[in-house]
C-alpha cells in the first residue's frame, strides 16, 4: 500500500518546498523541516492536506509522527487501516 | 542635529483606474474613471452598488507573489499592497538582497481595514467548530500589520517594519510619518504607503451610514462627483499607493531620478470638539493642520500653487473648500488650483492618502493638472469662496513648483504634506 501513499504524498509536499529546493530532492529518508527546508509552521497545511486526500483525520498529538517522509507514510498506513 | 532633505525616489499603485503606474498615469491624463456597477451588491441589497476596485490579472499576482504564497490567500488589501510596494520599491532602481537584511531601509504601511474576507472565511470554519482547519496564514493575512510584514519580507527591510492607521488620513500620515523618520536620521529609506481592502464587508457600514450615492447605480462613471451641485456622497473604493522616501544625500549617491521633495508637513486632531465628532472634522483643527504644515515646509502660503484636496463628494465638501481658503487666506481667483482624485477612484478610505500622493507627485513631476471628471456644475457655496477657473475639469499642463496635500480621516484627524518640484 506504502507505494500508493508515496507518490499521492510527495505531490502533496511540492508546493511547500523553497524555491531553491528541487522537488526530486525529495526521498522516502526525507526530514521535512531538517532535509527540505519545508518551513514549520507549514506542516500544519500538509496535514491538512493529507486529511483531505486520504479522508483521515489526523490528531494534534500525532504530529510529531509525520517528521519524515516515511514516518508518514506509516501514519497513512495506520489510519486508513484503522478507518 | 542636522536634519535631513527627503525626496521622493521610486512610485507605485493599485488603483480602480489603473494598476502600475505607467497605466495610472495614463487614466489620470484622460480622466479616467475606475467606477464600476456591482452585482454583488446589488444582490445584497445595498443601496450603492457601485465600487473602485483595481483589476489585478493573475499574471501580474504572479509577478510579486509565489505559488506557495498564493495558497489559501484571500487577503486583497495585502495583494494591493505588496503589488505597489514592491513596483515602488523596483521604480526607485533598489535591488533585493535576498540573504543580507537592510537595516537602513523600513517601512510604514497604512491600513484600515485588513484581509476581511480571509477573516470571514475562518469565521465560518470556527463557527462550524472547524478551528484547526483554518491553515497556518490566517493570522499573517488577518493582522493589521500584515501588509508591513509581507513587504518587510519580500524587500529584507531592517530598519522601522509597522502599520499606522487613521481613518481615511491614513495614507497621507503614513507618508508623513516616514518623511519624519528620515529627516530625524533614524533612517535613510523608506517604503510609504497605505492599503484598503474593498467589498461589501468593507464598504457595509458606509452603505448603512447613508453618505453613499444611490442614485447612480445605473451611470457607475458619472457617481462620483467632488465639488459638483449634484455631489450625493462618495463612491467606496479601494487599492493601494506605496511611495519610496530617502535622504537627498542617497538619492544622489546612488544616481536615483528624484520625482519630489517632501517641504514638510503636520498631523493633528480635532479632539472631537467644537463642530468637530467621530465623522466630522473641527474646521480649527483642519485649518491648523494646513499652517502649520505651511510653517514647517518654510514656505508662504502665497506659494502654494496646486492643492490635491480630501474632497469626497458628499456635503463636507464646501466645509473644505472654506478651511483651505481661510487658512491659506486665499480666495477668488488668487486660490491655488484644486482637484480631487476621488471623480476618478471614488474614495479608496485608507489607501486614499497614499494613491492621492502618488497622482501629486506625478502631477508634479510632469507638470500637469488631472481634470476633476463629472464637475457640471460647481457647487454654489464652493463658487461663493473661490473662482471656479481654479478647478480645472480638463487636464492642464502648467508649470508649477509647490503642492499642497491634505486627508481628513474619522475620529476627527488630519494630515497635510507638502510637495515640491526638485
Amino acid at each position: 500500500m506504502s507505494q500508493d501513499i508515496y507518490p499521492k504524498l510527495k505531490e502533496i509536499i511540492k508546493p511547500y518546498l523553497p524555491e531553491d529546493v528541487n522537488p526530486d530532492a525529495i526521498s522516502t529518508e526525507s526530514h521535512l523541516v531538517t532535509d527540505l527546508n519545508i518551513n514549520s509552521t507549514h506542516l500544519v497545511d500538509i496535514v491538512l492536506d493529507v486529511e483531505d486526500a486520504f479522508d483521515i483525520t489526523i490528531e494534534d498529538d500525532e504530529l510529531d509522527n509525520m517528521e519524515t517522509v516515511d514516518a508518514s507514510i506509516a501514519l497513512i498506513e495506520q489510519k486508513l487501516a484503522t478507518r | 542635529m542636522q536634519n535631513h532633505r527627503v525626496v521622493v525616489t521610486g512610485l507605485g499603485v493599485c488603483s480602480p483606474n489603473g494598476v502600475g503606474v505607467p497605466a495610472f498615469k495614463e487614466a489620470l491624463e484622460n480622466g479616467k474613471s475606475g467606477i464600476r456597477f456591482y452585482r454583488e451588491l446589488e444582490k445584497l441589497k445595498f443601496s450603492c452598488q457601485l465600487g473602485g476596485m483595481p483589476l489585478i490579472s493573475e499574471a501580474v499576482k504572479a509577478q510579486y507573489f509565489t505559488p506557495l504564497q498564493l495558497r489559501n490567500f484571500n487577503a486583497a488589501g495585502i495583494l494591493y499592497g505588496v503589488a505597489a510596494g514592491v513596483e515602488a520599491w523596483q521604480d526607485a532602481g533598489l535591488a533585493i538582497d535576498e540573504e543580507a537584511c537592510d537595516f537602513e531601509s523600513g517601512t510604514i504601511f497604512g491600513v484600515g481595514t485588513l484581509g476581511v474576507d480571509k477573516y470571514r472565511e475562518s469565521i465560518y470554519k470556527v463557527d462550524e467548530g472547524n478551528t484547526r482547519r483554518l491553515g497556518s496564514t490566517s493570522v499573517q493575512q488577518t493582522m493589521s500589520s500584515g501588509v508591513s510584514a509581507y513587504l518587510g519580507g519580500m524587500l529584507g527591510l531592517g530598519n522601522l517594519v509597522t502599520t499606522n492607521s487613521s481613518a481615511c488620513t491614513t495614507g497621507t500620515e503614513a507618508v508623513f510619518m516616514a518623511y519624519e523618520r528620515i529627516k530625524a536620521g533614524k533612517a535613510t529609506r523608506m517604503l510609504a504607503g497605505s492599503t484598503s481592502d474593498g467589498g461589501p464587508y468593507v464598504w457595509c457600514g458606509f452603505d448603512a451610514l447613508r453618505i453613499l450615492p444611490s442614485k447612480y447605480n445605473d451611470m457607475p462613471t458619472q457617481a462620483s462627483r467632488p465639488m459638483d451641485a449634484h455631489a450625493s456622497g462618495f463612491v467606496p473604493g479601494c487599492g493601494a499607493g506605496a511611495l519610496v522616501l530617502e535622504t537627498l544625500e542617497s538619492a544622489q549617491k546612488r544616481g536615483a531620478p528624484i520625482y519630489a521633495e517632501i517641504l514638510g508637513g503636520h498631523s493633528n486632531s480635532g479632539g472631537q470638539r467644537q463642530e468637530g465628532s467621530m465623522t466630522a472634522p473641527n474646521p480649527v483643527a483642519v485649518k491648523r493642520c494646513i499652517t502649520k504644515a505651511v510653517t514647517d515646509s518654510g514656505i508662504a502660503a502665497s506659494q502654494i500653487d496646486v492643492i490635491n484636496g480630501h474632497l469626497t463628494a458628499t456635503a463636507k465638501d464646501d466645509l473644505e473648500i472654506q478651511n483651505w481658503s481661510e487658512a491659506l487666506g486665499r480666495s477668488g481667483v488668487d486660490f491655488p488650483y484644486i482637484n480631487s482624485l476621488k471623480g476618478m477612484t471614488g474614495h479608496c478610505l485608507a489607501a486614499s492618502g497614499s494613491i492621492e500622493c502618488v497622482a501629486s507627485v506625478l502631477e508634479l513631476k510632469h507638470q500637469f493638472l488631472f481634470p476633476n471628471i463629472n464637475l457640471q456644475n460647481v457647487h454654489p457655496e464652493i463658487e461663493k469662496v473661490i473662482s471656479t477657473s481654479r478647478i480645472p475639469t480638463q487636464k492642464t499642463d502648467l508649470n508649477f513648483n509647490i503642492l499642497a496635500k491634505a486627508s481628513f480621516g474619522f475620529g476627527d484627524v488630519n494630515c497635510c504634506l507638502i510637495f515640491s518640484k526638485i
